[in-house]
């Protein structure tokens, strides 16, 4: 056995794509890790390169988008320096994915049967009729009820949250050892969302998968979490264990975001979203990218951009405060008037 | 599946029965008293009465279309004024040779199109794209006629020509060396077909590319070559088979001039030939055949159309 002490480590991840208009950088140097058997999740608002981060580590961009640089270690090998071949055998079978769109992520002229049968026949050699029983089973195993009658349909015979059982059927199929799920609920309906969570916990200990949970949401982080990573503009601002995060958020827009969160436990005043737009990324700020945005911003924050530093948790923050250089209010209240993390 | 051919059939028939209103009503929309015309204009009053008489002209309308329905039905199409042969038989040999024709136009032009449309899509915004898109653009834009007088230009010093009598026996007695003779007839026909054909091909794969399901089963480990092929084009396929049903429809008509120019013995110059003879019943029978085999054609693109989405199953 090899040693590696992280199924996943991500280090200075970049990708670009090369449009008309110049080079967008979608994902600018992300690191995070992932210990086997747990789940990390990456929250931050639309745009801020959660999915892109997510096809990088399978290397599934589309023109003309490009992995710039980094380091996608899994299992301790880089999976940067794998030909197109290498990854295919990774792909499905050592790391699965499932997308945001259950409705249009099945392929319409194939049956469930055969598209959870084709990962089974790439990956494990199993004829047509070994891998149709299999994929019998794959969809007992996600809780599809009479899996004989509906391995024989098409997808549009199924409803979303049907269908994202058969995605998530599909990528579990060949055992991988990660599965990146990328905004799984959030097309569905509140209750099938709680259900299809409660499938993915369920499998990712019956299988002891790690998992890359990707939402907007932190809420799901909150549920189903170990670890988190706040994405803000294609950079990790944020990264901790999901108890220090909720109990003492320390990048500002971490904090915005939870205040935007609604809560049981605490009494809000009301909702507060946090003011202003995420940056496009032609007018991309010189300093801190939530400079503009952030409350507590100095010069300092606007004229240079702050490098990640490392807590007594080992957590990572992408800010000033925290730094020796800070020059702001040294007692800074980024809670504002009401602390939210009073419990 | 079978049941579906049985109600699309059945749907047929109400489209077929147009078609015969269309081509009885022929003989009376062109002005002037359609016997007189055959006749010709100096006849005596007498043979025109006869030529009324033996087409039925004094009959009511109703039963004039009653007894050419019933004709239909038991294979007769009338005499040929000209030759006064029965229709069916001035149509019979004729009717394959035009239908080979087109059905060899219509391959090819699958065949080439598709294969043009994925390379350009798979490989969009190259030079490749680029230079088939413009071939597709010159085919699509260059006139049936003119492209087949330009072959017979360049390619009858090598005894290209065709003769379609000669090709008709060769076959009875195996292929020889009688491609030669459908190649130009053929590429003539198929070519604009072909561009439709890529063109449509192209933009339909490069949709279904970009669709979150390949993104789903390249996700799988699935090699690119089997995503395009088993994943992509079969979705791609299911606009570009209505356009191949159209395609053969135009082919039809194209045929026409095709037979002209090549001296091919087959429908469209029969029809040409009965039109300047003002030979009515061949007319009716001709328009009445190739009109027949429009629907024919339709129905197995809906079948296929069907075959390919499964969708429609629903409804
Ligand atoms: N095809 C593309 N061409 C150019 N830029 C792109 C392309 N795809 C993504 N981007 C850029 O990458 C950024 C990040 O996109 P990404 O899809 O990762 O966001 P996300 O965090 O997943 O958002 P969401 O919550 O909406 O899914 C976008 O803001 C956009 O600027
Ligand atoms: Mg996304």
């Amino acid at each position: 056995m090899s040693t590696y002490k992280n199924i996943l480590e991500v280090r200075n991840l970049q990708t670009s794509f090369f449009t008309d208009d110049g080079e967008v950088k979608a994902v600018d140097g992300v690191s995070f890790e992932l210990p086997k058997g747990k789940t990390l999740g990456v929250v931050g608002e639309s745009g801020s390169g959660k999915s892109i981060t997510a096809l990088s580590l399978l290397q599934l961009l589309s023109k003309p988008g490009k992995i710039k640089g980094g380091e996608i270690l899994f299992k301790g090998k880089n999976l940067l320096d794998y030909t197109e071949k290498q990854m295919r055998e990774i792909r499905g079978n050592d790391i699965s994915m499932i997308f945001q769109e259950p409705m249009t992520s099945l392929n319409p002229v194939y049956t469930v049967g055969y598209q959870i049968s084709e990962s089974l026949m790439i990956h494990q050699n199993l004829n047509k009729r070994e891998a149709k029983l299999k994929s019998i089973e794959m969809l007992k195993l996600v809780g599809i009820p009479s899996p004989e009658k509906r391995v024989d349909q098409y997808p549009f015979e199924l409803s979303g949250g049907m269908r994202q059982r058969v995605m998530i059927a599909m990528a579990l199929a060949c055992n991988p050892d990660m599965l990146i799920a990328d905004e799984p609920t959030t097309a569905l309906d509140v209750t099938i969302q709680a259900q299809i969570l409660d499938l993915i916990r369920e499998l990712q200990a019956k299988l002891d998968m790690s998992v890359i949970m990707i939402t907007h949401d932190l809420g799901v982080v909150a549920e189903t979490c170990d670890y988190v990573a706040v994405m803000y503009a294609g950079q990790v601002v944020e990264f901790s264990d999901v108890r220090s995060l909720f109990k003492k958020p320390k990048h500002p827009y971490t904090v915005g975001l939870l205040k935007s969160l609604p809560r049981h436990d605490i009494e809000q005043e009301k909702l507060q979203p946090i003011k202003g737009t995420v940056p496009s990324p032609k007018e991309m700020p010189v300093g801190c990218r939530f400079s503009p945005r952030c409350p507590a911003a100095t010069d300092l924050c606007r004229g240079r951009m702050p490098g990640l530093i490392t807590d007594e948790q080992k957590n990572e923050i992408r800010c000033w405060i925290y730094s020796e250089e800070w020059d702001g209010d040294p007692e800074v209240n980024i809670y504002g008037e009401e602390r939210i993390a009073e419990g | 599946m079978t049941k579906f051919i049985i109600r699309r059939l059945i749907q047929t028939i109400p489209v077929l029965l147009g078609v015969t209103i269309l081509v009885f009503s022929l003989m009376h929309l062109i002005p002037g008293d359609p016997a007189q015309i055959i006749a010709g204009e100096s006849a005596p009053e007498r043979q025109v009465e006869q030529i009324r008489e033996r087409l039925g002209l004094n009959d009511p309308l109703h039963v004039q279309y009653g007894k050419f329905l019933g004709n239909i039905v038991t294979g007769d199409l009338g005499q040929s004024v000209r030759s006064s042969r029965p229709v069916a038989d001035e149509i019979g040999t004729r009717f394959w040779v035009t239908v080979e024709l087109a059905v060899y136009s219509t391959i090819v032009s699958v065949f080439l199109g598709l294969i043009a449309g994925i390379i350009s899509a798979v490989r969009h915004y190259t030079v490749l794209d680029v230079v088939i898109m413009i071939v597709a653009l010159f085919g699509l834009s260059m006139p049936n006629f003119w492209l087949g007088l330009m072959l017979i230009q360049y390619f009858s010093i090598g005894n290209w020509m065709p003769d379609w009598m000669s090709f008709m026996q060769m076959r009875a007695s195996g292929w020889g060396d009688s491609w030669k003779q459908v190649v130009l007839p053929v590429i003539t026909l198929g070519t604009a077909g072909a561009a439709i054909i890529a063109r449509m091909t192209r933009s339909s794969m490069l949709e279904v590319i970009g669709q979150d399901y390949i993104r789903t089963a390249r996700a799988k480990g699935v090699k690119e070559r089997i995503v395009i092929y088993r994943h992509a084009l079969k979705n791609a396929l299911i606009p570009v088979v209505t356009v191949v049903g159209l395609e053969f429809g135009a082919l039809l008509g194209g045929t026409v001039l095709t037979e002209t120019i090549f001296a091919i013995n087959g429908m469209g110059r029969l029809t040409i030939d009965a039109i300047r003879t003002r030979d009515f019943p061949v007319v009716q029978g001709t328009v009445l055949v190739i009109s027949l085999l429009f629907v024919f054609v339709n129905l197995l693109v809906d079948i296929s159309y069907r075959f390919l989405n499964k969708r429609i199953e629903l409804d």
